[in-house]
C-alpha cells in the first residue's frame, strides 16, 4: 500500500500542472497496479460505505459516504463536512476510506487525483501513524481551513483531508473544477452505490465527473456562454501568447475573452460608422493628392512653373523646424497641398501660408493671398451694400425723430473701411478647417470691428458664423472677428529683416506722405543679408513690413469731420449747438511709418516684445535666427541671413495688450 | 509624454504647433536614456518647455514604481544637463502666486515683490514696505505643481490600484473606444483623487474600484475649460486645456499610445471665464 501510494504521490507531483487528458492517462497508468490489491478490501469495506449518503459530491465522495457514516447523512453543505471531518478521528475508517479511495480513484480520471491524495494520506496512519496523527489533528482541527485550502474555492465542500504538500499542487488543478455539491447527484450517487458491487464504486466517481463537467459545461442564462469554454478558451489564450506574470493579470485575461465573443463582424455591406468622419477625411485628402492628374498636364505643369504664386511651404517648414515650431511634415505637406488646390481655383498672384489658430472644436488654417489685378469684383459689391444700409438707417432715425422727443444725439460717423489692396485689408484671407477641406474667403475688416477687438478676448470656437457675445457688442460673427485678429496680429507681428524690402523709388513720394506714409514697398534686389549674429542681437535689424494700425482702425487716417460737413446742410440749425462743442479739428492719429525697426515696440509691463535666440548653440554657424513675439505668442519669424519668413501659430488667440 | 516613445509622442502632438527642433529632440533621447539609469527611475516623462525670456526650460519628470506617487520634477536648459528641482510646497506656492508675467529663463533671477507688512515697533503701529525676493526656481516648481495638479490628465483605464496600495500600469489596457474617447469623463486627473469622497452612493456603485479612483474631467471648473477634437478624421483625438494654454493631451484610440505636454509661457490664463 505504502509503494501504491508513493509511487502515485510521484506520479502526481510530476504532472502538477497539466491539462486533463494528461491526468486521466496518469490515474489509468496507475490503476493498473494496485488494482488487484485494493479489489479485496474495497469490497470488503463496501458494505458499511454504502449506507450513509456523500456530503459532498465528487472526488471526495467516497470519503464522504465514509465520513458521513459517523454523522447525519444526506446533508449538504461544506459546513457539515468539516464537522464530519471531526468525527472520523478513529484510525479504522480512515482506513477503509483510504482503500476505498484508491479503488474509486484508480477507475475515474483527473477528479480521482485528489482522491488518491486523500486516500494516500488516510493510508499513512498505519504506517506512520504518527505523522498521521499530526497531520490529521490538523486537518480535524482545523477542517474548514483544511477543506478550504484544497481547493481554495468557496463553493467546493470538500471534506477531503488532503496533505497540505499535495494540495498545492493539486489545487491548481482543482481550481478548473469548480465543483458545486447538488443533492440530486449525491442522492444520484447514493441509489448507485445501492446495487453495490465493485462497479458501483468507480462508476459513482465517474458519474462525479460527468455531474462536474455537465456543470461546467451549463450555460449562462445572461451571456449565453458557458464556463467550460470559457475556462478553455482562457488557457489556450494564455498557453498561445505567455504572457508574463499572467496570474496577475488572469481577470483581464478573463475580461478580454469574454469581450472577444462580441466583437462587432465586419459586414462589408455597411461601414461602421464610428469610422466614417476618418474615411471622409481621407478621401478629401486624397483628392488633394491626386490634383495633378487633369487632362493637359503638360501645358499645366509649364503654366506653373511659370507663374510660381505659390510658395514653398515645406521649405519654411524646415526652418521652423530648427526652431522648433511646426506642425508635422505630414501635416505641413497637406497643407502645402491645400493651398496648390486653392491657387489653382482662384486667380491668385501671391500666396502665403499665414498659420494656424487653435479654435474650441476646430482649428483654422489660414492663407494670406493677393489676388490678382481686378480680380476681386466681389467685394466692391460688398461695399455697395454696406453703403446702402446706413444710408437706410440714418433715414429711419430722421424719421423717429419727428415723432418721439428728439434725441440730440448723432452716432459718431462710422469710419469706412479701407478700400481693399491698401492698409488693413491689403490682403484677402481664406480660413479652412482641415488641409482637404474647401476654403472660405473671409470678408474684408472695418475699423470698428478692429477698435472692438482689441477690447475683447474671446476664443474660436471653429465655426465660422459663430456669434460673438462680449461686450463691448462685437460688430460681427466669428468669421469678421477671426478677420479683425489677423489684421492686429499681421501688423503687429510681420517684420522682416532690414533692408530686404525698400520702398519704391517711384515719383510723387511727398505727395503720398500727406496720408500717413508710405504704404507700398518692394523687394530690395540689391540686399546683401545680414549676419544671423546681428540679427539675433540687435532687435534694430528687424522692420516691420506691415502697416501699423491705427488707434482709429486704420491704416491710414480717415478725417470723420470731413463728411460731417457735407452733412450739416441737412441738419438743423440746433444741432450746430452740439456740434460747436465737438473739436471742429481732430487731430490726425500718427502712427509708426512702414518699415520701422521692431525695437521701437513698446515693452509690455517690463517685458521686451520680442525675444531672439538662435536656433541651436550646439551649431552657430548653419543656425537661424529665431524670434518669438512676446505680445502675441505663437507668433514666430526666422531668417537665416538671407531667406526670412514668419508665420504664426496662435493659440486661440491671447493679446496681451491692445495694440 | 514617455520618454520611451518620445518621437511618435512628439509627432502626434505637433497639431498644437509647438513642438522640438531636431537638436533638441536628438538631445532629449540621449539625456532622458541616463537620467532614467542615473536615479533609478521607473519611467521618465518628458513634460515639456516652459518658454522663459532669455531661455526655455525643459522639464523631465521622473516616475517611481507606484504611478500615484509624487513625481521628481527635473529641469534642463540645454537638454543635457538635468537638474533636480525640489519639491513643492504649500508655502512655495502661495509665496509665488503674486508673481505674475513671464519666466526669465535664468533660475537664479529674482523677482522683487514689494509687500506692505505691518511692523510693531513699540506702540506704533505702521506699514512698511517690505521687498520680497522669490527665486525664479521656485516659481519654476510651484508653477509645475501647480500645472499637475490641474491639468495633468490620463485615459481611463491606462493605471490601475491593486488591493495593497500601488498603482500600476495596466499592462492590458488596449485604449480607449472611439465614442469613450469623445467623452470628458474618460480621462482623469494624474493625481491623487480629491473629488471622489463627494460622489453620491449610486454614482460610486458604478465605478470600478480599481479602475476609477482618480478625479475624471467631467467636474471641472470652469465648465468648459477643456478642448476636444479628433484630428486626422478619429484617428487622434486631443485634448487642449485652456486654462493653462499649452498643456496638449493626445491619445490615438484603440491603440496604447497617450500623453501630454506642456509647452507654453507657464502662465495660467485667468481671463478664462470671460473667453468662453
Amino acid at each position: 500500500m505504502e509503494d501504491l501510494t508513493s509511487l502515485k504521490q510521484e506520479q502526481e507531483n510530476q504532472e502538477p500542472g497539466k491539462a486533463g487528458p494528461p491526468w486521466e492517462g496518469k490515474t489509468a497508468a496507475s490503476p493498473q497496479s494496485p488494482e488487484p490489491e485494493s479489489s479485496e478490501p474495497l469490497e470488503e469495506e463496501l458494505g458499511p460505505d454504502i449506507g450513509p449518503q456523500p456530503r459532498s459530491r465528487p472526488p471526495w465522495s467516497p470519503q464522504s459516504k465514509v465520513i458521513t457514516s459517523l454523522g447525519d447523512p444526506k446533508e449538504p453543505g461544506a459546513s457539515s463536512s468539516p464537522a464530519s471531518l471531526q468525527e472520523p478521528s478513529p484510525t479504522p475508517s480512515p482506513l477503509a476510506l483510504s482503500r476505498e479511495d484508491l479503488v474509486a480513484a484508480l477507475r475515474s480520471d483527473r477528479t480521482a487525483s485528489v482522491t488518491l491524495e486523500a486516500g494516500t494520506l488516510h493510508s499513512d496512519p498505519l504506517e506512520q501513524s504518527p505523522d498521521k496523527r499530526e497531520s490529521t489533528p490538523h486537518h480535524t482541527g482545523q477542517p474548514e481551513a483544511n477543506t478550504f485550502q484544497q481547493s481554495q474555492q468557496p463553493k467546493s465542500h470538500v471534506c477531503g483531508s488532503t496533505d497540505v504538500s499535495y494540495s498545492n499542487s493539486k489545487q491548481k488543478e482543482l481550481r478548473f473544477h469548480t465543483f458545486q455539491e447538488e443533492d440530486s447527484n449525491s442522492e444520484h450517487e447514493l441509489d448507485q452505490l445501492r446495487p453495490g458491487a465493485s462497479e458501483a464504486v468507480p462508476s459513482v466517481l465517474d458519474t462525479a465527473i460527468q455531474n462536474a463537467k455537465a456543470y461546467l459545461l451549463k450555460t449562462s442564462s445572461k451571456s449565453g456562454l458557458n464556463l467550460y469554454d470559457h475556462l478553455s478558451s482562457m488557457l489556450t489564450k494564455i498557453l498561445d501568447e505567455r504572457p508574463e506574470n499572467a496570474v496577475d493579470i488572469i481577470e483581464n485575461i478573463s475580461q478580454d475573452v469574454k469581450m472577444a465573443h462580441f466583437s462587432k463582424k465586419l459586414d462589408t455591406l455597411q461601414n461602421e460608422k464610428e469610422m466614417l468622419p476618418t474615411y471622409e477625411i481621407a478621401e478629401k485628402q486624397k483628392a488633394l493628392f491626386l490634383q495633378g492628374h487633369l487632362e493637359g498636364v503638360d501645358q499645366e505643369l509649364e503654366d506653373e512653373i511659370a507663374e510660381n504664386s505659390l510658395p514653398n511651404v515645406m521649405e519654411s517648414a524646415f526652418y521652423f523646424e530648427q526652431a522648433g515650431i511646426g506642425l508635422g511634415t505630414d501635416e505641413t505637406y497637406r497643407i502645402f497641398l491645400a493651398l496648390k488646390q486653392l491657387t489653382d481655383t482662384h486667380p491668385i498672384q501671391r500666396c502665403r501660408f499665414w498659420g494656424k489658430i487653435l479654435g474650441l472644436e476646430k482649428n483654422y488654417i489660414v492663407a494670406e493671398v493677393e489676388f490678382r489685378e481686378g480680380e476681386d469684383e466681389e467685394e466692391v459689391e460688398e461695399e455697395d451694400v454696406a453703403e446702402e444700409r446706413d444710408n437706410g438707417e440714418s433715414e429711419a432715425d430722421e424719421d423717429e425723430e419727428d415723432e418721439l422727443p428728439k434725441s440730440f444725439y448723432k452716432a459718431p460717423q462710422a469710419i469706412p473701411k479701407e478700400e481693399s489692396r491698401t492698409g488693413a485689408n491689403k490682403y484677402v484671407y481664406f480660413v479652412c478647417n482641415e488641409p482637404g477641406t474647401s476654403w472660405v474667403k473671409l470678408p474684408s475688416v472695418t475699423p470698428a470691428q478692429i477698435v472692438i477687438a482689441r477690447k475683447i478676448k474671446k476664443f474660436f470656437t471653429g465655426q465660422l458664423d459663430a456669434p460673438i457675445i462680449s461686450y463691448p457688442p462685437f460688430p460681427g460673427n466669428e468669421s469678421n472677428y477671426l478677420r479683425a485678429q489677423i489684421a492686429r496680429i499681421s501688423a503687429g507681428t510681420h517684420i522682416s529683416p532690414l533692408g530686404f524690402y525698400q520702398f519704391g523709388e517711384e515719383e510723387g513720394e511727398e505727395e503720398e506722405e500727406v496720408e500717413g506714409g508710405r504704404d507700398s514697398f518692394e523687394e530690395n534686389t540689391d540686399f546683401e543679408g545680414i549676419q544671423v549674429i546681428d540679427l539675433v542681437e540687435s532687435l534694430s535689424n528687424w522692420v516691420h513690413h506691415v502697416q501699423h494700425i491705427l488707434p482709429q482702425g486704420r491704416c491710414n487716417w480717415f478725417n470723420p469731420i470731413q463728411k460731417n460737413e457735407e452733412e450739416e446742410e441737412e441738419e438743423d440749425e440746433e444741432k450746430e449747438e452740439e456740434k460747436g462743442e465737438e473739436p471742429e479739428f481732430i487731430e490726425p492719429e500718427v502712427g509708426p511709418p512702414l518699415l520701422t525697426p521692431i525695437s521701437e515696440d513698446l515693452e509690455i509691463q517690463n517685458i521686451p516684445p520680442w525675444t531672439t535666440r538662435l536656433s541651436s548653440n550646439l551649431v552657430p554657424q548653419y543656425a537661424i535666427a529665431v524670434l518669438r513675439s512676446n505680445r502675441w505668442p505663437g507668433a514666430y519669424a526666422f531668417s537665416n541671413g538671407n531667406v526670412r519668413s514668419s508665420a504664426e501659430l496662435e493659440r486661440e488667440l491671447s493679446c496681451q495688450s491692445s495694440h | 509624454m514617455d520618454a520611451e516613445g518620445l518621437l511618435l509622442s512628439l509627432e502626434l502632438a505637433s497639431g498644437s504647433g509647438q513642438g522640438l527642433g531636431p537638436d533638441r529632440r536628438a538631445s532629449l533621447l540621449t539625456s532622458l536614456m541616463l537620467v532614467k539609469r542615473d536615479y533609478r527611475y521607473d519611467r521618465v516623462l518628458f513634460w515639456g518647455r516652459i518658454l522663459g525670456l532669455v531661455s526655455d526650460y525643459y522639464i523631465a519628470q521622473g516616475v517611481s514604481e507606484d504611478q500615484l506617487a509624487p513625481r521628481k520634477t527635473l529641469y534642463s536648459l540645454n537638454c543635457m544637463e538635468w537638474s533636480l528641482l525640489p519639491p513643492a510646497t504649500e508655502e512655495m506656492v502661495a509665496q509665488t502666486a503674486v508673481v505674475k508675467g513671464r519666466f526669465m529663463g535664468d533660475p537664479s533671477h529674482e523677482y522683487e515683490h514689494t509687500e506692505l507688512q505691518k511692523v510693531n515697533e513699540g506702540e506704533k503701529v505702521f506699514e512698511e514696505e517690505v521687498v520680497i525676493q522669490i527665486k525664479e526656481e521656485t516659481r519654476l516648481v510651484s508653477v509645475i505643481d501647480q500645472i499637475d495638479k490641474t491639468v495633468a490628465i490620463i485615459p481611463r483605464g491606462a493605471l490601475f490600484k491593486t488591493p495593497f496600495g500601488p498603482t500600476h500600469v495596466n499592462r492590458t489596457f488596449e485604449g480607449l473606444s472611439l465614442s469613450e474617447a469623445k467623452k470628458l469623463s474618460s480621462y482623469f486627473h494624474f493625481r491623487e483623487p480629491v473629488d471622489l469622497k463627494n460622489k453620491t452612493l449610486l454614482e460610486k456603485a458604478d465605478l470600478d474600484p480599481s479602475l476609477d479612483f482618480m478625479d475624471s474631467l467631467e467636474h471641472d471648473i470652469p465648465k468648459g475649460s477643456w478642448s476636444i477634437q479628433m484630428e486626422r478624421g478619429n484617428a487622434l483625438v486631443v485634448l487642449r486645456s485652456l486654462l493653462w494654454p499649452g498643456l496638449t493631451f493626445y491619445h490615438a484610440p484603440r491603440t496604447k499610445n497617450y500623453g501630454y505636454i506642456y509647452v507654453g509661457t507657464g502662465e495660467k490664463n485667468i481671463d478664462l471665464p470671460f473667453m468662453l
